[in-house]
């Protein structure tokens, strides 16, 4: 190759890298403006209003107060009721999910595996509000109380007690739980549970030293999901909470779309996502400390 | 014993939406009333027009979202691929953000930005505007869309991407050795392999879009999306209509999903151009 055609070539790359550059900053121009007006400045809108005081006729009147932040106890029952029903919803998601995911990975036919897996997910995936009116028809007035009826047990209520709520809860996300438990169950090295049982161990022994440590990032990553996505729950307890039993969520719509009062809100939403901050950012430790993967796909 | 445990799982995971199918096909009122099989809920469905013009509503919106999603979506993890540094690091903490905050704090953060903006818009309009009616911005289609299309824009980056990671590198050196320019390459070697991912994510979003209810809540304005309609009916009180509705709605998702997934699952696409 001569001098000449070289520079040529050469001039060649550059250009091209150049072209490379503008295409780069063209494809990521729509989802960058995209994140800036619709997530960014939405949660700095949320910031600012958050320090600010309630107009006289609803809606957010420019302030600098902190006193949204110290009214926050006003609705220490969402908090407390939050922070009380979302982690024994996720415990009570994880004792319910561990075992069908240990069945489904270890114990399973490899035939039967997949089609099991797909039927845990689906429900996941078909609409949560019916899924969830699907229990204020069994638990409310015309279902299983009106059986019991029937059969001679009057005036048993279910409906708008924390009690169904947790059905609900449960009900929706099991699935969540049971997937990332099956996907690191799976992964495990089954001679491993072989070898401890031929070296004596009792099946108790074998899964408290084997099965349960080696399984610990599926349940991290299945508890973390659960317990995000209950934080900022609102359609359960709306629905079969029927304002008895209510979450943040509830208090969020209740102040934005009743009282109007949005700095208040604003504080309270602030409140919720930093709670959540602080959760994911220990998650993320933790796993970081077991070695665990995350980016296990729910899909 | 494990399997027995297992077995009452499945039945708890689908005996209620069981029901729900069994007693929309039932002829009376109510569940305690079972009077055998009617297809007489659908027919009042079929002729329900609020319902029908929500139906409408959630389809434009399904389908433009995640529409501009994909599209979005698309680009941007191509472009990812090609850039590290800040850059990077930025949209991995902003895709990390639109999914990780929840729902219900997106509707509330949407909706009073978008109003904030459309008062100060709309004042404005009215002092420039020649005529005697500005037009007025307000909630409707645009804000449900806008909002819907974050969430699936995030999650579409993720599906594309985790393609790209799996993709084959030595079919686009192959193609770049014999001379083909970078945009053929794209279209010939690329997108081919993308496409499942790409289609996937697009189904996925619909889905999500179809079925959200928090975010609609806040940013519909006036419009009634199907989950805004069947969460109001519900309110007023449980009928077997809408077990009917619930039935059609679950069977299009489950139609949705399954294509989504028969798509993610296919490892290679044989097609020949």
């Amino acid at each position: 190759m001569s001098a000449g055609t070289q520079a040529i070539a050469t001039q060649a790359t550059a250009e091209r890298k150049q072209s490379g550059r503008w295409l780069t900053a063209l494809l990521l121009a729509p989802s960058a403006v995209w994140f800036f007006v619709l997530l960014i400045l939405p949660l700095v809108v949320v910031l600012v209003y958050s320090v600010g005081v309630r107009a006289p006729a609803g809606g957010y009147q420019a302030a600098f107060t902190f006193d949204n932040y110290l009214n926050l106890p006003a609705r220490w029952t969402a908090f407390k009721n939050t922070l009380t029903l979302a982690p024994l919803g996720t415990l009570i998601c994880l004792i319910a999910g561990y075992p069908l995911a240990y069945f489904l990975a270890v114990k399973s036919s490899a035939r039967w595996r997949v089609l099991l897996l797909i039927l845990v997910i689906v429900p996941f995936w078909t609409s949560f509000l019916i899924r969830t009116y699907a229990w204020i028809f069994i638990l409310g007035g015309r279902g299983i109380p009106a059986i019991l009826d029937a059969m001679g047990i009057h005036d048993v209520r279910f409906i708008n007690t924390p009690f169904a709520v947790m059905c609900g809860i449960v009900y929706a996300y099991l699935p969540l739980m049971v997937f990332p438990i099956y996907v690191s169950l799976e992964k495990l090295d089954k001679r491993l549970l072989e070898a401890s049982e031929d070296l004596g161990a009792s099946p108790l022994a074998t899964f408290r030293q084997i099965t349960l440590p080696l399984s610990a990032p599926g349940i991290i990553t299945g508890c973390m999901l659960v317990f995000i996505l209950l934080m900022g729950e609102y359609l359960i307890p709306q629905m079969l909470g029927g304002g008895k039993v209510f979450f943040i969520g509830n208090a969020l719509v209740d102040l934005f779309l009743q009282s109007l009062n949005w700095p208040y809100g604003s504080a309270v939403a602030m409140g919720l996502v930093v709670i959540m901050l602080v959760t994911v950012s220990l998650y993320l430790r933790v796993t970081a400390a077991t070695g665990g993967r995350r980016d296990e796909s729910l899909i | 014993m494990l399997r027995a445990y297992s077995i009452f799982v499945y039945l708890f995971l689908y005996g209620p939406i069981a029901l729900i199918v069994l007693f929309s096909f039932n002829a009376g009122l109510s569940a305690a009333d079972f009077q055998g099989f009617s297809i007489r809920w659908y027919q009042k469905v079929a002729g329900n027009s609020l319902m029908l013009d929500a139906l409408r509503t959630s389809f434009t919106v399904a389908l433009s979202s995640a529409g501009l999603a994909t599209l979005m979506g698309t680009m941007a993890a191509l472009a990812l691929q090609r850039v590290r540094g800040p850059v990077r690091v930025i949209f991995d903490g902003l895709t990390y953000i639109a999914i990780m905050v929840p729902g219900i704090v997106i509707g509330i953060a949407t909706l009073i930005a978008l109003v904030t903006t459309f008062e100060a818009a709309n004042a404005v309009l009215a002092q420039i505007w020649p005529g005697d009616a500005p037009p007025q911005l307000h909630m409707g289609y645009g804000s449900i869309i806008a909002a819907h299309t974050l969430f699936s824009m995030a999650l579409v980056i993720v599906i594309v991407r985790a393609r790209i990671a799996g993709m084959d590198r030595s079919l686009i050196e192959a193609s770049m050795d014999l001379y083909a320019d970078p945009w053929a390459t794209f279209r010939q070697v690329t997108l081919p392999q993308l496409a499942p991912a790409i289609l996937a994510g697009f189904l996925l979003c619909f889905t999500f879009s179809f079925d959200d209810f928090v975010i609609a809540f806040f940013v519909a304005g006036p419009l009634n999306t199907l989950p805004i309609y069947v969460f109001s009916s519900i309110r007023r009180g449980v009928t077997p209509e809408i077990n009917a509705i619930g039935t059609a709605i679950m069977m299009f998702s489950l139609i949705m999903l399954f294509s989504a997934q028969l798509l993610l699952r296919r490892k290679s696409v044989p097609k020949k151009a």
